[in-house]
């Protein structure tokens, strides 16, 4: 690791004007950064911490549910609001990492983690445009299991690592973001980027701009809502394949539906394809087969994960099953 | 300010890239908290911060900052704790390597459960937590135990609890 000062930020203007300086990151957990920094991915030359800024979770006058950007994911998991409202964030949250990590790792820190792509992570031996934009990639053409089957570009086959951020990003949660000029908000399914030739490029955020908080609007689908996760061991491991879906029925017709996959892209995968082609429709087996095969319509996987193709199917029309009373 | 451990306040080390767990280690010989992956896939390193379960490679002391940490020494220095006890009576481990680790977790791990944390596999997320194994074994699945001592350990895990409910 090369040499770094720390420093704790005491406000969030503190932390806008320090995160913005040259060589500076903002450090929420640690749980990617410190990692990053050891394998010589990442080398900021100050921390800045901001893990103890904006740690409250609370309800907003409209319903809305706004949780800070410091709070830890164990807490939002934990909050009886989550919990009760939206159980697919709370299940999205649990399915991520381990206890200790969930223990520390923060929600805006989760947000701009980076992608666990074996080639980016290896800056001694792989070439990766994420990480020396313009050198390469070695991940085509390499073990491409946990890579992108959409979105993906010739530049960059990387995946979001995040199951939070899915779940977030079917529920449409907005992102507070505060910047030297004031607050702006940006929603969730705008915040990543897909990679296009610049890779490097992760997000909408502008330099030095900080994540304060994530709110959860009021939402019709999130109480029938839930997180499914397909992996390769039962626990503590990255999705191959995740669906966060939320469904409302009108009698046997779907009066709305969200759905968002994890682990396919570059960002949390909303799936407005399969939405429209669900909204209003009969909520049957045949429905939902036929608008995850839409979705995946442009999947365009390479030898190591064609399987995640059918894949992503075929759980997302068993999630779609499940939260309308057909176990599958 | 200071980092509390076990009880006794640390200075926090002038190099901002010491990570808790070589200050624990390497600068106060406090070597109970081991060393496994150095990057947050094994759970040897887990420690106890402000009551949870953390793990020690991947914070640096800075961020311990005026926080109480625990580790294995601290939970067993009035005698063995119930859960030490129970992983010798039921094998819950072979080389010991993962011990600390696992017996820092479940500390932790069974004061989520009396809070009514939920878990992956909890069915209902409204209702009171219900200890399983099955609800031990995802909450322990981040440490690894390369002896497979796992059915040993839960089963420490489930008699500790046991006692504690009678």
């Amino acid at each position: 690791m090369t040499p770094v000062s720390y420093l704790r930020a005491g406000s969030v203007a503190d932390a806008v004007g320090l995160g913005g300086a040259e060589g500076h990151r903002l450090l929420g957990g640690g749980t990617n950064l410190v990692d990053l920094m050891r394998k010589g991915v990442e080398r900021p030359a100050v921390l800045v911490d901001v893990s103890r800024l904006s740690t409250l979770i609370e309800e907003a006058a409209d319903g809305s549910v706004v949780i800070g950007a410091g709070a830890r994911n164990c807490a939002v998991a934990a909050h009886p609001l989550v919990r009760t409202r939206y159980p697919m964030l709370a299940r999205a949250i649990l399915a991520g990492a381990s206890a200790q990590i969930r223990n520390m790792a923060t929600v805006g820190g989760n947000l701009l983690q980076r992608t666990r792509c074996l080639y980016f992570a290896d800056a001694a031996g792989s070439r990766c445009n994420k990480r020396v934009p313009g050198s390469g990639c070695d991940a085509q053409g390499g073990f491409t299991r946990y890579h992108a089957i959409l979105g993906a570009s010739p530049s960059c086959i990387a995946t979001h690592p995040s199951d939070m951020a899915v779940a977030l990003a079917a529920l449409d949660a907005r992102v507070h973001l505060a910047n030297a000029d004031g607050v702006r908000t940006i929603s969730l399914p705008d915040l990543h980027r897909l990679p296009g030739d610049r890779p490097d490029l992760e997000t909408m955020l502008a330099p030095g701009e900080v994540i304060v908080a994530v709110e959860l609007p009021p939402s019709d689908v999130a109480a029938r809502s839930t997180y499914r996760k397909v992996r390769d061991r039962a626990s503590y491991a990255f999705a191959l394949v995740s669906v966060a879906a939320g469904i409302a029925l009108d009698g046997d017709r779907i009066s709305d539906v969200r759905i968002a996959l994890g682990g396919v892209a570059a960002k949390p995968w909303r799936a407005l394809r399969a939405e429209a082609a669900l909204r209003g429709g009969p909520a049957t087996a045949e429905a939902f087969a036929r608008a995850a095969e839409g979705e995946l319509a442009d999947a365009a996987p390479l030898p190591g994960n064609a399987f995640k193709v059918p894949l992503a199917k075929r759980t997302m029309a068993a999630v779609l099953a499940e939260l309308s009373g057909n176990r599958a | 300010m200071a980092i509390r451990i076990n009880g006794t306040d640390v200075a926090r080390p002038a190099d901002a890239r010491v990570s808790l767990l070589d200050l624990l280690r390497e600068r106060l010989h406090l070597t109970g908290t081991k060393v496994g992956c150095n990057q947050g896939a094994c759970g040897a390193c887990t420690v106890l911060v402000d009551g949870e379960r953390v793990l020690s490679c991947l914070t640096l002391a800075a961020q311990a900052d005026g926080r109480d940490v625990t580790t294995i020494e601290g939970l067993g220095a009035n005698g063995l704790h119930a859960l030490q006890t129970a992983f010798l009576e039921h094998d819950g481990l072979q080389c010991g390597y993962c011990t600390p680790g696992q017996i820092c977790a479940a500390s932790a791990m069974l004061a989520e459960i009396d809070a009514g944390i939920p878990s992956y596999v909890t069915q209902d997320l409204s209702g009171p937590v219900m200890l399983s194994r099955e609800e031990v074994r995802e909450r322990m699945s981040g440490n690894l135990c390369r002896c497979g001592a796992h059915n040993g350990i839960i089963d420490a895990i489930m008699a500790v609890a046991a006692e504690r409910a009678a």
